[in-house]
């Protein structure tokens, strides 16, 4: 009978199983381990803004505990919520990026269409020329942007420098390049025989876009769509630099501008501001994050 | 319904030649299977027809019109795909029913043509799923629902099975053959499977390299082939080819394989046969079926010789025994109560009747 017993649980097949989970559980541990870092080193910059922006003034710059709040208060909402200044930067922001959006998209995907589908000649050099365009750091470029609407101003008498309105042409040149390279490689990812199918069926080359292309390619153009905005929400220096009036400036421009005076700083509503601000992207992300993560990575495994 | 006509037709792409002009008359109903090998032309042949591919060279023409300049929406195909390239956002029903919804019929008559096709194809329970939902079988049939709907003037099928597994093909084999009884529509099939061709097919054209090896009737091809890359490719196990030459003994003439063995040639054929130049390099050309056991095959037209096989195949309602001849191996098939044996000699019989002699350099068959 203990023979038996002893047979049943044979040292060789225990340590074999043993090691297994064991070498699961030491993955588990280091992936937890830098996971919870990640975590940590993302999270304390907004967090550090939640706890300041329901601080005084007062306790802000009296030398208590930064990462508690002994005198909670909303002030510093109310202060921004019924500004007409803020609410202003905040529409200039909704409405730049939503026509940033609007032009990007229908820029990009009948562009990226033609160039994943239609073969002419030039095709893919042009599809090349457009991913390197993107390369170029957009540092670089303002100072040449700034000095084309300038001049651009001068010769047709159509202001376009400090009008919040210059940022939509402005920023497409960073948006349409990723964009359109985002929906080239998700349309390629479509087998060909989907559209030569729609074509036989009857289709123009506009319906197999509008009718195929766009539907089934539907994650890719979400993850283009969240990238347009996000890039139009918080970009910084276009804004800083070709609008001045307080009228005409975005958030991340008018919060820099309006609530830093000199050397004083009005941190509490610096942190609302950039916590208000952040709200936008971090709701539509929220909505779509299904569609994005299929997005990024299509075409990783058939079918 | 209509007629489908190629004239000399030829697809170049930069230097190489694809299709190396084509000349092919299929008759309104008829079903018509294109088989080769990858490579030799038929599905450029096929995109051609169904206008996804620009014509080099040649004509064209669809129920009359030459159609080389006509874009595929307007040349009333339907074509079905290897991977079925069904709209994975649409229902069964809306894939069916988009060519439809495209030339804006009335709702009435697309619900009516789909639930009919639906009907014919056994899917009218699938209709509200979408493509992800179905199996590969399933599959195939909405891609074959949705060319019926069109009610179109030619089928255009692009190895519409290869992507099915063996049993399965067999049963959509069964399912299209039906489909063409039912609808009549003249249709062109490609496939490089010699046995979907066989089974499918009014008529079998063989290619290779671009060109139309021989057209007829499956039968026609199998007992009949003009060339030797035709009778290799029609049947299976192949044909089997030996080097021999053709002799005379005492007035008779007849083929002598290696040293062992001589065939005398059937009366009918000798004139024909006595016109070959002696010093024509020959081939045996010998189906496994004409090749059998000499004990249950005794008749006059079987010539016996003995051999000694290498391996033996049962597949239960038949042996394949291989063996060695003239340095080439052969494929004999016998009866399955015979008890062959590897290494043991074996007597064979080769059918006087079924023989075919092959002009080894050009390929064709005398």
């Amino acid at each position: 009978m203990s023979t038996v017993t002893i047979d049943k649980a044979g040292p060789t097949r225990k340590a074999k199983y043993g090691s297994m989970s064991r070498d699961r559980a030491w993955a588990l541990r280091w992936s937890y381990f830098f996971l919870v870092i990640f975590t940590f080193v993302s999270l304390v910059p907004p967090i550090y803004m939640l706890i300041t922006s329901l601080k005084s003034s007062t306790e802000i710059s009296a030398a208590t505990n930064p990462w508690w709040v002994f005198h909670p208060t909303a002030e510093n909402y109310v202060a921004l919520l019924t500004s007409n200044q803020f609410l202003t930067f905040f529409w200039n922001s909704a409405l730049v990026s939503v026509m940033v959006v609007i032009i990007t998209m229908l820029i990009s995907i009948p562009a990226a269409f033609a160039l994943s589908r239609m073969r002419f000649w030039g095709s893919a050099t042009i599809a090349t020329g457009i991913f390197l365009t993107y390369l170029i750091p957009d540092t670089l470029l303002f100072l040449p942007l700034f000095k084309m609407f300038a001049t651009f101003s001068n010769w047709t008498g159509i202001p376009l420098i400090n009008h919040w309105y210059v940022l939509v042409i402005v920023y497409p040149t960073l948006t349409v390049p990723f964009c359109t390279w985002i929906m080239i490689g998700y349309f390629a990812s479509i087998p060909k025989e989907l559209d030569e199918a729609a074509i036989i069926d009857g289709a123009s080359w506009f319906q197999t876009l509008t009718r195929i292309f766009i539907p089934v390619a539907l994650p890719g153009l979400i993850a283009a769509t969240i990238f347009a905005f996000t890039v139009s929400w918080a970009q910084f220096l276009y804004p800083m630099v070709f609008t001045t009036s307080t009228d005409q400036l975005v958030m991340p421009a008018g919060i820099i501008t309006t609530l830093i005076k000199g050397d004083v700083f009005n941190w509490g509503q610096i942190m609302t501001g950039a916590l208000l601000g952040a709200a936008p992207p971090l709701i539509i992300y929220a909505f779509l994050m299904d569609y994005y993560i299929s997005g990024l990575t299509a075409g990783a495994t058939k079918g | 319904m209509a007629e489908v006509t190629l004239r000399k037709v030829v697809k170049r792409y930069d230097d190489v030649e694809a299709v190396r002009g084509i000349d092919l008359d299929i008759p309104d109903h008829e079903f018509v299977v294109l088989v080769g090998p990858s490579g030799c032309g038929k599905s450029t042949t096929l995109r051609m027809i169904a206008g996804l591919e620009d014509i080099s060279d040649g004509e064209i023409t669809i129920g009359g019109d030459v159609v080389n300049d006509v874009p595929p929406k307007d040349r009333d195909i339907a074509m079905v795909f290897q991977n079925y390239a069904l709209y994975p956002h649409m229902t069964v029903a809306e894939n069916m029913s988009f060519g439809l919804r495209l030339k804006h019929y009335p709702k009435a008559e697309i619900k009516q043509r789909v639930t009919e096709a639906a009907r014919m194809l056994d899917i009218t329970d699938l209709i509200d799923r979408k493509p992800k939902q179905l199996s590969g079988g399933q599959r195939q049939r909405v891609a074959m629902g949705r060319a019926i709907v069109r009610n179109p003037k030619v089928f255009l099928f692009d190895e519409p099975l290869s992507n099915l597994d063996a049993k399965l093909r067999v049963q959509m084999r069964i399912e299209i053959k039906k489909v063409h009884q039912k609808v009549r529509t003249t249709t062109v099939y490609v496939t490089h499977d010699q046995v979907e061709a066989m089974t499918l097919a009014d008529r079998v054209v063989v290619m290779n390299h671009g060109r139309i090896e021989q057209i007829g009737p499956p039968n026609e091809l199998y007992h009949r082939p003009a060339t030797k890359f035709v009778a290799g490719f029609i049947g299976s196990p192949a044909m089997n080819f030996v080097p021999c030459r053709l002799e005379e003994a005492g007035g008779l003439l007849q083929i002598r394989v290696g040293d062992a063995i001589a065939l005398p040639i059937p009366p009918d054929r000798v004139a024909r046969y006595r016109t070959i130049p002696r010093d024509t390099r020959l081939l045996l050309g010998l189906r496994p079926e004409h090749l059998v056991d000499a004990q249950s095959n005794t008749s006059a037209t079987f010539q016996p010789f003995d051999a000694t096989p290498d391996v033996i195949e049962p597949m239960g309602m038949e042996t394949f025994v291989y063996f060695p001849l003239a340095g080439v191996q052969l494929c004999s098939r016998i009866n399955p109560a015979i008890d062959a044996r590897a290494g043991q000699p074996l007597r064979l019989a080769v059918d006087l009747n079924h023989l075919h002699l092959l002009n080894e350099t050009t390929g064709q068959v005398l």
